[in-house]
């Protein structure tokens, strides 16, 4: 029993953050929300020139297999970073269609970003506009998955028998993008064309998965930022820092922090198939890294003050994306109604 | 990473879980914060011992298993989820133990740890005074040196909020042996016989009623050298080094937690109306915290002693104190009028002991206000100051 990253992926996770650094995430970001995407494609495709989407992408469809504790972590330093785009829409399909000859060449080269609308979203896709091919998965509908009983794996992602499955289809919009509160963000409302054939289960566990990781490392910049911002900031002639009622504000954002990282290596666990990892522990992370950053994101307001509530600070362009992110790819609600049903998915 | 067990982890398991079924009572035992529960408990220690599953992670020599941690989780996770008793012999094995292994002299882990593991002596802890609680530091009981007995100190002062006291055997604490010296400097660890002349316990009830904690009053009460754990005027030091394991995973195992998390979930399914979606969320969210606080725990066995491994132990403390009452206010909610506050006589009697066990946590261990501090201080950095 090893929970911890290994050597690999934590070396993995650090080149992911340099290249991240480097590409100064905030400029990106708002030139994104500016409707200037070429910079944040130019990281997306530096991102994807380490494999990452190949992480996805079985070797027989010319990716590297299929590991979801890396592409965790590396979602976690894309959280952290704030870099703007469909990414885990984009590589969750990657993981749905792999062998869709006509693109996997470049999803895997970071040249081509996809989008898809979560069920739940009523058809509304996230930057539809901006990405090069849109799906929308539509509900399943019957009986609930059943769990146990087969072999684990990706397989134990499909419906139960009786039930409609969920579809994938190519998405035809129907609207203008409409502006997310997160400015890097626009969502089209778009309606189901042609089904095409794809691993629906595998797209929504890793888009939940990585959705998790990315509310993980937007809740801890968040709170690494207001600890900085509280040991400079003074009033009272003190660091407010200094003040209890500041300090246990901040200790319990770090405590929900710190206890939603282990259920989200067991997510990561759950989503590769383990027979000896919990599928709870997939809608569980989802719950607990939403709860944690959204806590994250209010102390950070609190701590900040008016700057907090400024459109022009950096750090409130992730306060801004939790909560977009905070019911995208399962709401608490709906994950903790998966976790008491025993079912994988948050439906 | 895999969360996959060895063939010896799970051959250990399956060994617990055999003779867990095997000898658990049937019955729960009487309140241990009574004395006839008491004596059960003493009792169900003894065969746990006889069973050598009293103290599975200590050396083989004094009754253990020399269990690895992960063994250890996964013993704590078979023994609350065969509904074993509380364990009265906790704050022997769990808080004086470790710094015994620390501090202690061959002599002292020969004399006190094989009757600590098999019941023989049940220890109460003595921190707190009237004026000293989270300011620990400010502690007044003091020991006087005497030649008296080949040397040794005599204790005199008060101590409360001694859990276990009102029925234990000894006694271990922290007493001002140099009183020129400033607060944490010149105190020392030492051990003492409740029975002793010159002690006087004087139990306290807790909000049910039961004597959970005591008083306990010193009078020149006569402690040998042998009994000072560690160098003299150097306590502080070694009560605090193993103060992690009061706040941390060892003091409330995470097993104590999945095991309630999941008997909750059976209350709910019992007890719930399925429109109240409200009260699934809640039950659901205890589940997640529990099954956190267990991922964490195995987190900490991948690499034992890797500090980067463990979540530190205030943070620990924060963490469960808070779940066990959030979990307890919700199986009460289920529970609902009447049931919920009747302390006895009922089967579903044991979540509103749970509760009002549950209520002490924020509180004992370093109130959680201080476990925030500590947090806010120690590990983001932020500048000291209240």
């Amino acid at each position: 029993m090893r929970l911890l990253p290994d050597q690999d992926q934590t070396a993995y996770a650090r080149t992911v953050r340099g290249i991240l650094t480097d590409a100064s995430p905030p400029q990106a970001a708002r030139a994104w929300a500016a409707g200037d995407h070429a910079q944040g494609r130019a990281l997306w495709r530096s991102l994807a020139a380490t494999g990452l989407p190949a992480l996805a992408v079985p070797e027989a469809s010319g990716g590297l297999g299929w590991y979801p504790a890396a592409l965790a972590a590396a979602f976690v330093e894309i959280g952290h970073a704030g870099a703007p785009g469909p990414l885990v829409e984009t590589v969750a399909l990657a993981a749905a269609l792999p062998g869709t000859p006509s693109w996997s060449e470049d999803l895997l080269t970071g040249d081509l970003l996809a989008t898809v609308a979560d069920p739940a979203a009523r058809g509304y896709a996230v930057d539809a506009h901006a990405a090069d091919a849109a799906y929308v998965l539509t509900h399943r509908t019957g009986a609930s998955p059943a769990r146990g009983g087969g072999a684990p794996g990706p397989g134990s992602w499909a419906p139960a028998a009786g039930a409609r499955p969920a579809a994938l289809c190519v998405a035809a919009p129907c609207g203008a993008p409409l502006p997310s509160l997160d400015p890097t963000r626009h969502l089209t409302l778009c309606t189901p064309g042609e089904a095409v054939p794809g691993d629906t289960g595998r797209l929504r566990a890793l888009a939940t998965l990585l959705t998790a990781a990315q509310l993980l490392g937007a809740g801890q910049a968040l709170l690494a930022g207001s600890v900085e911002y509280a040991g400079a900031r003074h009033q009272f002639g003190r660091a407010i820092g200094s003040f209890q009622a500041v300090k246990h504000q901040l200790a319990d954002a770090a405590v929900a922090l710190e206890f939603a990282a282990p259920l989200l290596r067991g997510a990561a666990l759950a989503v590769r198939g383990d027979a000896a990892a919990d599928p709870r522990d997939l809608p569980a992370a989802k719950a607990a890294c939403t709860g944690a950053a959204h806590r994250a994101a209010r102390t950070a307001l609190r701590v900040h003050g008016a700057v907090g509530y400024t459109d022009e600070y950096d750090l409130t362009l992730l306060l801004r994306k939790v909560h977009a992110l905070r019911t995208a790819w399962g709401t608490e609600a709906a994950c903790r109604a998966a976790v008491l049903a025993d079912g994988p998915l948050p439906d | 990473m895999d969360l996959d067990l060895t063939s010896a982890e799970e051959a250990f398991r399956a060994e617990a879980r055999a003779w867990l079924a095997a000898h658990v009572p049937a019955e729960p035992l009487p309140s241990l914060e009574t004395a006839e529960g008491f004596a059960a408990h003493r009792a169900w220690e003894r065969l746990l011992y006889d069973g050598g599953w009293s103290v599975v992670s200590w050396p083989r020599a004094l009754g253990g298993r020399e269990a690895s941690l992960t063994e250890w989780l996964l013993f704590e996770e078979e023994y609350y989820a065969a509904g074993a008793p509380g364990r009265v012999s906790q704050n022997g094995i769990n808080l004086l133990a470790p710094t015994l292994f620390a501090h202690g002299t061959e002599d002292q882990l020969a004399r006190v740890l094989p009757a600590m593991a098999s019941g023989e002596t049940i220890w109460a802890q003595a921190w707190s005074e009237p004026e000293a609680g989270s300011d620990l530091a400010s502690l007044r009981a003091r020991a006087e040196r005497t030649d008296r007995g080949g040397g040794g100190w005599l204790l005199s002062g008060q101590k409360t909020w001694s859990s276990r006291a009102a029925f234990a055997d000894r006694a271990f604490g922290l007493f001002r042996t140099d009183p020129e010296a400033e607060r944490h400097r010149g105190l020392s660890y030492l051990m003492f016989p409740l029975d002793a002349e010159g002690v006087t316990v004087r139990p306290i009830g807790r909000l049910d009623g039961k004597p959970a904690f005591a008083q306990i009053f010193l009078d020149r009460v006569f402690v040998p050298d042998a009994d000072v754990i560690g160098e003299a005027q150097a306590g502080w030091r070694a009560a605090m080094s193993t103060a992690g394991n009061e706040r941390g995973l060892t003091l409330r195992s995470p097993g104590r937690f999945t095991a309630a998390a999941a008997r909750l979930r059976d209350l709910w399914r019992q007890y719930a109306d399925p429109a109240d979606t409200a009260r699934a969320g809640q039950v659901a969210d205890v589940w997640i915290k529990a099954r956190a606080y267990q991922l964490a725990g195995y987190a900490a066995a991948s690499a034992p002693g890797d500090p980067k491994a463990a979540i530190p132990s205030s943070m620990n403390k924060l963490f469960w104190s808070e779940l066990d009452i959030e979990l307890h206010d919700t199986a009460l909610d289920l529970l609902g009028p009447g049931t919920a506050e009747i302390t006895e006589g009922l089967e579903e009697s044991a979540w509103l002991d749970g509760w009002t066990f549950a209520q002490a946590g924020p509180v004992y261990a370093g109130t959680n206000e201080i476990q925030r501090d500590i947090v806010a201080e120690r590990v983001l950095g932020l500048p000291r100051g209240r």
